[in-house]
Order: structure tokens, then C-alpha cells, then sequence
């Protein structure tokens, strides 16, 4: 086994959680197909939003596979880092709002 | 980005033996991945048998203005192979007998050839159904001597394919060169004018996309779209259709895959997306290549890997489609890219011939 917890070759190895268990395996993978399709959104525009969530949760696999997938759709590399920086717009605006909750209890605590 | 062949660089990668040695080893050889050859066999399709002949495409030699990364001619202009007269003399009389519907120009850059113009006209008064001629399009602005290009193919109505691999500069120009991408939108602009691509003009003008790294296509129509919608928006350039390729690990574009460290993955890449249907439209199903020095392919990609046809008939001075056909088309590791994903020159699925041809 690997000696670190993240191993660019293990994508490769995703489709192997159905071997485990395999109803759920097929029905997420099923399910993330359909997510994907082209549909009220385009394939390109969904493309971008994996692209930015991938950042958000950290996840370095998903971060390959959209910036590949990305690539794929012709999607040139400024609108592929403006969609990290609106990843990365939630998520700071999204620890800064918790500030509000910082000032109400420091508020109420202080004379 | 190189500015001279492999050749001329004296790479190993120029000698087609050891390009198809390397495809045969490693990832190959160690039974990673199955081999082209068992991947058909699987799907029985093996061995790949021609169906008749409806495409006879004519690489007129490998001397071009550009030197692209991604090359699998290894053109530039350094290359000096340029097919004679005598040679086009033979092609012609090919031509005049033929049941191939399609000639297709390629190169290099065809319109190098000196005798180009005169290959041209001699073959329309043949009279050819679907007369492609491949060009990259910066050709057509390189030089005052070719800026009356556009209205000659016009006039001999000729159906004109060119590469544009984005429809952005910074990622066309990667690819291609700098300064590409401003000379291809020229060059297009004036293809236009003179009613190349234009709706009810009957002059037809269609792009070919292949990418710019290490990926395979996405889907066809899509890109299409997005290259309609941008070309218009930003140049307002026209064109017919958009033709998506995929990469084929040879040549140019392998020396990139194993430098820039990709090469496995690109194979993983291929091989995953291995689409047993996709094999009934490869071209080499029902295309013939000739060399600039007259010898026949089964595709312009065996052409650059030096694998002549497995026939008794192997140069076009003695042409003979019957014989021709009974051949077992030559297959190896670099197939799988004609079979990746919807497949990248499946005639099935398009409309037109999208592939072969470099430039
Ligand atoms: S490279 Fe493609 S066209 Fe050429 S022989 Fe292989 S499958 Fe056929
Ligand atoms: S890809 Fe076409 S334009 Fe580029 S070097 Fe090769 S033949 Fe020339």
C-alpha cells in the first residue's frame, strides 16, 4: 500500500467502491451520469461548477478530472480560474459572515 | 516550442521503427493494457479488412511553414520530400479510373508543392466529386504569391478543410506557433469573402479541431457551438462544419507525451475509451494514402510510420483496386486513437472525410 493518503492513480480505481457494495455503487454512478447530461444547464457550464466545488471541498481528484474534462469542452484556462475564484468567493464569504455572529455574542457579553 | 523537425533535430523518435517499438513496449509489453490487436480481437473485428475505396488521399509532401507540436507528419520547413510531376502524372491517370468519389490534398502544406496549381486544375478537368484540399490556413497569408489562393480554389471548387485548434489565440498559438492565430482569422476572413463557408454559396469550408495537450475531444456538436458562436461573435468568420480529432500518439505528439510525462496516461486515456463500434468507420476503411515518392498507405498515420500496404500493389504506378482490396489493413498501439470515443474519423457519424490529413 501507498504510503500517502492521496494517489493520483487511485481515480482510475473509483468505478472499484461497487465492488463493495454494489446497489449503491451502480446508483450513484448512475446518478452522477445524469447529473452531468446536458440538461437545462449545458455539459460546459456544469463543467465549471464541478470545477470550482472540487476546490471548495479540497478534493485533488476532482480538481484532475475537471480541469481535464474542462480542457476537453474547450474551456479556456481564465474561465476556469474565475470559477475557482467564485468557489473561493463563497467559501471566505462564508467564514467572514460567521463574523456577524463573532460581533452579536461579543455584544451582548460586553458592558 | 521546436522550430525544426524531429529530423532535423536527429531525434531517435524521427525513425518510424522506433516509434512503433516504443508503442509495443512498456505499458504494452508488460500487459497493462491490451494491445490493438487484442482489443479487436475481442470484439472480433480482427483483422480489419478494407470496405471499397472511396477516398484516395494524396499527400503532396511534408514541407510546411509551420512546425506544430502536435504534428504527425513531422512536416516543418526543413522537410525537403516533395512528390514530382511524374508522380502527380501517375496519380492522375489513378484519378481518371478510380470509383473514389473523394481527392483529398494533404501535406505539409500542399499549396508548397510548385506543382500544386497545376495538380489542381489537371485533376478538376478530371472532374472529381468531393476535391478536398487541406490547408492551415497561415499558408494562405504567408506570402503574396499565395494570396489569390482563395479564389483559385473557388474556381475549381474546391472543398476546403483547415485546422483551428481553438478558437482563442493563446491556445491556438501553443499548439501551432505564435502568431498563428492572427493569420488563420485573416486567412479565414478571406476565405469568407469570397463565399467560403457562406450560407447557399456551395463553397464549403470546415475546420478541424484536434487539442491542444494531453486530452481527447469532448463532444463533437458541442464544440461546434462554441466555435460557431465565438468566430462570429469575435471575427464574424463563418464556416460549414467543425471536425473533432483526436491525437494520434505518433510522431511530433508522442515526443510531447513522453517529455511532458503523459504518455501512460494518455494511453490509459485511449485504450478506456475504446469504442468497439467506432472501428467500423476508421478511415482506413475506405481511403487509400500515397506518399509524396507514390507508395500506398492504409492511412496517412501507417504513411508516417512507414507501414506500406499489405498488398502485392504497394506504389501507384501499379494501382489496382481490386487487389488492393483484398488486403488486411496494418494496425498497431496508435490505432487507438481512430477509436476513442465517438471515433475521430468516422465518416458513419459525419458527413464528410474529417481526418488524415495534417495541416
Ligand atoms: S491509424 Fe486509424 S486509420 Fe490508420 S490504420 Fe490505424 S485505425 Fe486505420
Ligand atoms: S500540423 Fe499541419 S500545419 Fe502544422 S506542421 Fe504539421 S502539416 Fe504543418
Amino acid at each position: 500500500m501507498a504510503n500517502n493518503y492521496y494517489d493520483s492513480s487511485d481515480l482510475k480505481k473509483f468505478g472499484e467502491i461497487t465492488e463493495w457494495s454494489e446497489e449503491l455503487g451502480k446508483k450513484f454512478f448512475e446518478y452522477y451520469g445524469k447529473v452531468f447530461e446536458e440538461g437545462a444547464l449545458s455539459a460546459r457550464e456544469k463543467s465549471l461548477i464541478a470545477l470550482a466545488v472540487s476546490h471548495v471541498v479540497h478534493c485533488p481528484y476532482c480538481i484532475d478530472a475537471y480541469t481535464k474534462d474542462g480542457l476537453q469542452r474547450g474551456i479556456t484556462k481564465e474561465e476556469m480560474m474565475e470559477a475557482v475564484h467564485v468557489g473561493a468567493a463563497i467559501q471566505s464569504g462564508a467564514t467572514l459572515v460567521h463574523g456577524v455572529q463573532m460581533m452579536n455574542k461579543h455584544k451582548k457579553l460586553s458592558m | 516550442m521546436a522550430t525544426k523537425s524531429l529530423l532535423a533535430r536527429k531525434n531517435k523518435l524521427s525513425e518510424p521503427k522506433e516509434q512503433l517499438r516504443f508503442l509495443s513496449n512498456g505499458i504494452f509489453a508488460d500487459g497493462k493494457l491490451p494491445s490493438f490487436t487484442e482489443k479487436l480481437k475481442v470484439s472480433q473485428q480482427f483483422p480489419l479488412n478494407p470496405n471499397s475505396i472511396e477516398i484516395l488521399q494524396i499527400n503532396v509532401g511534408y514541407m510546411c511553414n509551420q512546425v506544430c507540436a502536435h504534428c504527425h507528419v513531422d512536416a516543418g520547413p526543413d522537410r525537403k520530400e516533395i512528390m514530382t510531376r511524374e508522380t502527380m502524372l501517375q496519380c492522375l491517370d489513378v484519378i481518371k479510373n478510380t470509383k473514389a468519389h473523394t481527392l483529398d490534398l494533404t501535406g505539409g502544406a500542399p499549396e508548397m508543392n510548385p506543382n500544386f496549381r497545376w495538380f489542381v486544375e489537371e485533376a478538376s478537368k478530371i472532374g472529381v466529386n468531393d476535391f478536398i484540399v487541406r490547408s492551415n490556413l497561415t499558408i494562405l497569408r504567408s506570402n503574396p504569391k499565395y494570396y489569390d489562393l482563395p479564389e483559385f480554389f473557388k474556381k475549381h471548387n474546391i472543398h476546403v478543410v483547415s485546422s483551428m485548434p481553438h478558437y482563442t489565440q493563446d491556445m491556438t498559438d501553443r499548439q501551432r506557433g505564435s502568431g498563428v492565430f492572427k493569420l488563420s482569422i485573416k486567412a479565414l476572413e478571406e476565405l469568407n469573402a469570397v463565399g467560403y463557408g457562406k450560407e447557399g454559396s456551395g463553397l464549403q469550408l470546415d475546420l478541424v479541431y484536434n487539442p491542444t495537450g494531453a486530452f481527447l475531444p469532448a463532444d463533437q456538436k458541442a464544440l461546434e457551438n462554441d466555435f460557431k458562436k465565438a468566430l462570429k461573435r469575435d471575427f464574424n468568420i463563418e464556416f460549414n462544419n467543425l471536425f473533432v480529432i483526436t491525437n494520434l500518439p505518433i510522431s511530433r505528439f508522442l515526443e510531447y507525451l513522453i517529455a511532458s510525462d503523459n504518455y501512460e496516461d494518455y494511453m490509459y486515456a485511449l485504450v478506456e475509451a475504446f469504442n468497439p463500434a467506432a472501428v467500423a468507420n476508421v478511415m482506413c476503411k475506405n481511403t487509400i494514402s500515397v506518399s509524396w515518392d507514390g507508395y500506398l498507405y492504409d492511412c496517412d498515420f501507417n504513411q508516417m510510420l512507414d507501414l506500406k500496404v499489405a498488398s502485392k500493389v504497394q506504389h501507384i504506378s501499379a494501382y489496382n483496386e481490386k487487389v488492393l482490396q483484398n488486403r488486411a489493413i496494418i494496425t498497431s498501439q496508435h490505432c487507438y486513437g481512430c477509436t476513442a470515443g465517438a471515433g475521430s474519423s468516422c465518416q458513419g457519424s459525419l458527413p464528410n472525410p474529417s481526418e488524415g490529413g495534417a495541416t
